[in-house]
């Protein structure tokens, strides 16, 4: 953003102090998870700077945390990940299904009380988590599934169906209803219809809140501390009690993994928001 | 003046087949929904009914001391009961102690009066030795609480099925020997400071928020695509990033030999073996939540301030407004929607924090999340644990109905 020659000074000493500040504000947003890299690197078992390490010299950095991290003895990890993964695979389809069935409900101009059931079935998003948690603990626990993995499952679609209920509502506000009636014209029946052609249009939006109903799941804390027993356990719960006793550099290693995995995600993300947005004709 | 009626090809009037095609597509409207709506309902609208209930649900004691209740009735609280009272309460407890069923007692009236634990223990021990008649001796003989009229009002006081004791406790109040309402000693008022502190803590970190978003949120709504693209990583990457994940970054930065104190130390603030505290307190838990809340401020500001067009604030700067002026008349008051939404979900979020203010904010900085939590796993006095929870949502529900009011809801733009 080069400035032209004839701006003046004073304006000119504003517009770099305006970015100095921006600067300074990315930097406060993104540095924090860079600390995290180097650190999981650790020869030593502390979680600050060695002296080898601000050397580079390569004594400093192992890979002892990563591999303490799969094949530590102690090491709940492994049953924490795969926990973590089977919850949240079930969840995010659980929440896909029932969410994006009731945005195809919710988008039709048929659809009686739109606004007061919109707010009812994304008011999990809405409630602050630890009310949400105490009522669902509740629940799970008068039908018998506190500590099951079902219960949690259950709860974490209630969780994530908002977010892809969000998505495709919105996805379908662009969405032009005559291609349906035309299929349907053409003698096809409705599951034929959503299939062939609503499907395949809306899927980028689909997808988007698939990966926002898997991120909620793969990282929701505060329920599952409430529903999980000692089998239940998942990566965020083993990150939680690692860091309330001591903050060890194991942790450093899966959080690294975990910022690896959000990056991936990331990147997906925004690569359906740019291809959901040229299949609705909108260019920006 | 007739009126021709039009009709369809089966026959029947336009408007009747238009109705019942209408009809048709409203059930199929409802029928989609109605999957999600029931589940919803049924896992989570009537359990956080439920919590309501059991924020105000008394009825356990009501149940396991029927006829010490009926008998109390007709008691004047000045003095000790007299006999028919004893009597009365030997008939409900001997089963308890009997069955070992006693111990909820024990909780129940100990949240109503600290001693009664202990006094029930005794009494459970003893009243299997009890003789037949003058039950008021025996009993006063047992356990000094029994002589006294403090434990009886309190025990009366429990009498009723549904109370709203909680609610009261969650103020810092309580009900007296006289049942008025009272303010509990200056030294226990620890909710007060709780509910102060947290919304404190929302409101600054809202404001810090604001402050930190306004210039980036500007910057990326007006850099050429290709800059603003790869800046807008710096704010969705924590945006995806697992909230444990930066919450243990900040507490690696926060630590004592953290990098953070390092630099202060670097800079000559603070001596090498005196470095301040960061984590573990109110300070910690601002930072943190700062700026893990912060995408949440820049994504709506974004988002609206992206839909302004540029020529506004040149037209404005080209009618005699210095940049400054242009900004305050033109810029800032189209940018209010994205503002309002901003600022509404970091207030709710931050009202309701749990995980970074339990592992940075140390006693100091926790909220009341924390004691809700607290409650329900520690304490297990899950009706004080739903009455906070309930409160905490009436409060929540308010601010929506305000900002709806004031804003409009349909003015949040996310994304």
């Amino acid at each position: 953003m080069a400035l032209p020659n004839y701006t003046p000074l004073n304006y000119r000493i504003w517009h770099y102090t305006y970015l100095t500040i921006c600067s300074l504000v990315f930097f406060f947003l993104i540095a924090p998870l860079f600390v995290i890299l180097p650190l999981s690197f650790n020869a030593e078992q502390y979680i600050h700077f060695s002296e080898k390490m601000l050397a580079f010299d390569p004594d400093g950095f192992s890979l002892r945390w990563y591999e303490d991290m799969i094949w530590g003895t102690k090491n709940p990890w492994g049953l924490a990940t795969k926990n973590s993964l089977i919850i949240a695979f079930f969840a995010t389809i659980g929440s896909t299904v029932l969410g994006t069935i009731a945005a195809l409900g919710l988008s039709s101009r048929h659809m009686p009380y739109k606004a007061a059931f919109m707010a009812l079935l994304i008011s999990p998003m809405i409630v602050p988590l630890i009310i949400s948690g105490t009522a669902i603990f509740f629940f799970m626990a008068k039908v018998g599934l506190a500590a099951t993995h079902t219960g949690i499952i259950l709860s974490h679609i209630i969780l994530g169906t908002p977010f892809v209920v969000i998505t495709v509502t919105a996805t379908l506000t662009g969405f032009d209803h005559s291609v349906t009636r035309a299929a349907a014209s053409l003698g096809s029946n409705p599951v034929n219809t959503f299939m062939k052609v609503t499907l395949p249009l809306i899927t980028p939006g689909v997808i988007s809140g698939a990966l926002f109903a898997f991120v909620t799941s793969f990282d929701e804390v505060v329920v599952v501390l409430f529903l999980a027993g000692l089998e239940n356990t998942t990566i965020p719960i083993q990150m939680w009690v690692g860091l309330r006793e001591q903050l060890s550099p194991t942790i450093l290693a899966v959080a690294t993994c975990l910022i690896i995995m959000s990056t991936l995600i990331l990147v997906s993300a925004e690569l359906l928001r740019r291809r959901s947005e040229r299949l609705r004709g909108i260019n920006r | 003046m007739s009126k021709e009626q039009i009709l369809s090809s089966d026959g029947l009037p336009l408007e009747v087949s238009l109705k019942k095609a209408e009809r048709k597509n409203k059930i199929k409207a409802v029928l989609l929904v109605a999957p999600l709506f029931l589940f919803i309902f049924i896992t989570y609208v009537m359990p956080i009914g439920d919590m309501l209930f059991r924020s105000v649900d008394d009825r356990m004691i009501t149940k396991m001391l029927p006829n010490t209740f009926a008998a109390l009735e007709k008691w004047d609280s000045k003095e000790l009961p007299d006999e028919k009272v004893y009597e009365a309460f030997y008939k409900d407890f001997y089963p308890l102690a009997m069955n070992k069923t006693s111990g909820k007692l024990y909780a129940r009236l100990n949240y109503e009066k600290s001693g009664f634990s202990s006094g029930l223990k005794k009494t459970n021990r003893k009243i299997k030795k009890f003789e037949k008649g003058n039950y008021k001796e025996q009993f006063m003989a047992t356990h000094k609480i029994w002589n006294k009229v403090e434990y009886w009002t309190a025990l009366k006081n429990t009498a009723p099925k549904w109370s709203y004791a909680k609610y009261l406790k969650g103020m810092d109040l309580k009900f007296d020997d006289q049942r008025n309402i009272v303010q509990v000693d200056k030294d226990r008022q620890i909710h007060k400071i709780l509910w102060m502190r947290t919304l404190n803590v929302a409101f600054w970190v809202t404001i810090f928020c604001f402050v930190l978003s306004y210039p980036i949120a500007h910057l990326l709504a007006t850099l050429p695509m290709k800059y603003s693209n790869l800046l807008m990583i710096c704010v969705l990457l924590p945006f995806w990033t697992s909230l444990l994940v930066r919450t243990s970054s900040w507490m690696v930065l926060l630590q004592q030999q953290g990098p953070i104190n390092d630099f202060i130390v670097w800079l000559g603030i603070a001596a090498d073996d005196n470095r301040p505290e960061l984590m573990y307190n109110v300070v910690g838990t601002f930072v943190a939540m700062t700026q893990i809340l912060l995408p949440f401020m820049v994504l709506p500001l974004y988002s609206v301030m992206k839909t302004i067009s540029p020529s506004l604030m040149r037209a404005g700067k080209s009618l005699g407004g210095t940049p400054l002026v242009a900004f305050a008349k033109v810029y800032f008051p189209l940018t209010i929607p994205g503002i309002g939404a901003g600022c509404l979900l970091v207030f709710i979020l931050a009202i309701g924090y749990y995980i970074t203010p339990a592992l940075v904010g140390g006693a100091s900085g926790s909220l009341i999340s924390n004691t809700i939590a607290y409650h329900m796993k520690s304490s297990l006095d899950w009706a004080f644990a739903s009455a906070l929870g309930t409160m905490l949502l009436v409060g929540v529900l308010t601010i929506y109905w305000v900002y709806n009011k004031l804003v409009g809801i349909d003015n949040i733009k996310l994304g």
